[in-house]
């Protein structure tokens, strides 16, 4: 039995035919309005939606929000304004039943293992934006869910506050026995987090697989893009390639290589000790290039360049069948 | 320069400086000369007069009658308009709305038709229960709750849809049913606009004076308020009407000034 299993229709935003394991942590990605939110939404009963959702077995169809054992932590945290920090933690387990007492334990306890035990009593207007999520992180599993659904937890926090989450929340993840699901837009949330991806894209779930999978053969740009892989479409085919792997010249190149293309170079950005080159053509192509390259290929947007990449830096790989969307 | 940045864009045109003058001397003017002809002296036995105290206490009741029924009553109403989806709700907030402009003589009419002794539902509790509302002190605590109510729906609607919905369904995730949610999360949020809205339909309650004398009638010490007092004792002791007028004006004034330093800050 698995955990989760989902055939959801959400009309006219996203339809989802999926299944997850107990203590699975899924990531959910894809573009803006690929319906990744719509989904978490849909799960909860946020938003109506039709066909069968079951959790450990038990159909969760016709649900009503409340009665639906989930946890959610939003984007912009939504921490209730007018309650502390511990107030915020011991709503769930009050609506529960608890008793006053019994519900402060248990939010402080919750509030201590994401290390925000001493702002207890602060309102949500004096936490920092890493305070606030893990405060809403803690909000979502104090009241015992079964399902964990985190919508874009490190949007809008420092680079280096989203890391030390990541990996707070990583260490609360292992000992998690529900489902988690995470909406991302970070490839690094999907690697470092997940044990399964899901990607969206335009309302369908068009890939899942490990990370490392879904990493290395994507089959959308979206998720290309996220790994930095140039991902193009030959028949039923993919072929993916390194940036690195891409050799850029001035004119048409004489020897071998099967895959060339001339195009119009757009942008130009530093990527660690590379430049990255976004180049368009018939397709649109990365390319990391030397500084000196730059330099001496005179690269500046609108320059008209040449790429290539040798038979031996591309994978090739099937889709997979019905999953297949070019 | 200095901080005077008048100079810089011209003088102010005439043509805009003496009809804003005007305007302000037509509301200022008799403020001041009502304070200026107040018999002060005489302030304390004037007051003191039985019709006074009378007038007094039945304006309190009434209008803190009035603020606990819309308390009680517009609160759940401006809630059901604010979250509620239900068929005529646009319709429904047009008509709740209606009582803001309507003059309030007529407001009494349309309550002595819908409640005089003839009226709609006026007959029947007269008929079955013996009970008659026009002329009586409920008569004008009901006159008060018409014309008020409005403003604090108005309000608190205003409030609960800032608050945002979005709160609602935070606390449905973890598990509020919607009265707990209302409870604990919704009123709480909106509480700025519950006060301000309960000080507008006191303030309102406290000047009421149309929908009362038509609905309520002017007897002392059942129906006659502090306007309908004034209203009377302008024709046969104006000294009296004016000294009354003054404690209106300054508990008016103290309402506004409660109103800007307290709630409306912090709307």
């Amino acid at each position: 039995m698995s955990a989760l299993e989902l055939d959801l229709t959400v009309p006219d935003r996203v339809q989802a035919t999926a299944v997850a394991g107990r203590g699975q942590v899924i990531a959910v990605i894809g573009p803006n309005g690929a319906g990744k939110s719509s989904l978490l939404r849909a799960i909860a009963g946020l938003v109506p939606a039709s066909g069968e959702l079951r959790v450990d077995g038990r159909s969760w169809r016709g649900l009503p929000v409340r009665e639906r054992p989930v946890g959610m932590a939003f984007q912009d945290q939504l921490l209730f304004p007018h309650l502390t920090a511990l107030e915020n933690v011991a709503f769930a387990p009050r609506t529960a039943g608890a008793s006053r007492d019994q519900a402060r334990r248990t939010a402080q306890d919750w509030l201590d293992r994401f290390g925000v035990g001493d702002l207890a009593r602060r309102k949500p207007r004096h936490l920092s934006g890493g305070q606030a999520q893990r405060v809403s992180i803690a909000r979502a599993l104090a009241g015992d869910p079964r399902l964990l659904l985190l919508d874009e937890p490190f949007a809008g926090l420092d680079v280096g506050v989203a890391a030390t989450l990541r990996v707070e929340l990583a260490r609360h993840l292992a000992s998690y026995d529900g489902v988690t699901l995470l909406v991302t837009h970070e490839a690094i949330d999907a690697l470092t987090l997940a044990d399964v991806v899901w990607v969206l894209d335009d309302g369908r779930l068009v890939q899942v697989g490990p990370p490392r999978e879904v990493a290395a053969r994507p089959l959308t740009r979206h998720v290309a893009r996220l790994v930095s892989l140039n991902v193009l479409t030959d028949g039923d085919r993919f072929l993916s390639f390194s940036p690195s792997a891409v050799t850029v010249s001035p004119r048409q190149p004489e020897g071998s290589a099967r895959h060339r293309w001339p195009g119009t170079v757009t942008s130009l950005a530093p990527h660690g000790d590379a430049v990255r080159l976004l180049v368009t053509g018939e397709h649109e192509l990365l390319a990391d290039v030397t500084p000196a390259a730059v330099a001496e290929l005179a690269l500046s947007p609108g320059r008209e360049v040449w790429l290539s990449v040798k038979e031996t830096a591309v994978r090739s790989y099937a889709a997979e069948p019905g999953l297949a969307e070019t | 320069m200095t901080s005077s940045a008048q100079p810089r864009l011209g003088r102010p045109p005439l043509v805009l400086l003496v009809p804003g003058a005007l305007a302000a001397l037509l509301l200022v003017v008799p403020l001041v000369t009502l304070v200026a002809d107040t018999p002060w002296h005489r302030l304390g036995s004037q007051l003191s007069s039985t019709a006074v105290r009378e007038a007094l206490w039945l304006t309190v009741l009434a209008s803190v009658s009035t603020v606990l029924l819309c308390l009680l009553l517009g609160t759940p109403l401006a809630w059901l308009l604010a979250r509620v989806a239900f068929p005529g709700r646009s319709l429904l907030r047009a008509a709740v709305t209606v009582p803001l402009v309507l003059p309030p003589v007529v407001a009494g009419v349309a309550l002595v038709t819908a409640l005089g002794r003839t009226g709609a539902i006026g007959r029947p509790i007269d008929q079955w229960f013996g009970l008659t509302i026009p002329y009586t002190t409920t008569a004008v605590v009901i006159a008060h709750t018409f014309v008020s109510m409005p403003f604090y729906v108005i309000s608190v609607e205003g409030a609960l849809r800032t608050a945002g919905e979005e709160y609602d369904a935070v606390a449905a995730t973890l598990g509020a049913d919607r009265w707990t949610t209302f409870r604990r999360v919704t009123l709480p949020l909106a509480l700025p606009g519950v006060l301000a809205g309960a000080a507008l339909a006191w303030a309102r309650s406290l000047g009421e004076f149309g929908a009362t004398i038509t609905f309520a009638g002017n007897f002392p010490g059942r129906t006659q308020t502090m306007p309908t007092l004034i209203y009377t004792q302008l024709q046969s002791d104006p000294l009296v009407a004016r000294t009354v007028s003054m404690v209106l004006l300054v508990v008016s004034v103290a309402v506004l000034v409660l109103l800007r330093n307290r709630w409306l800050s912090r709307l």
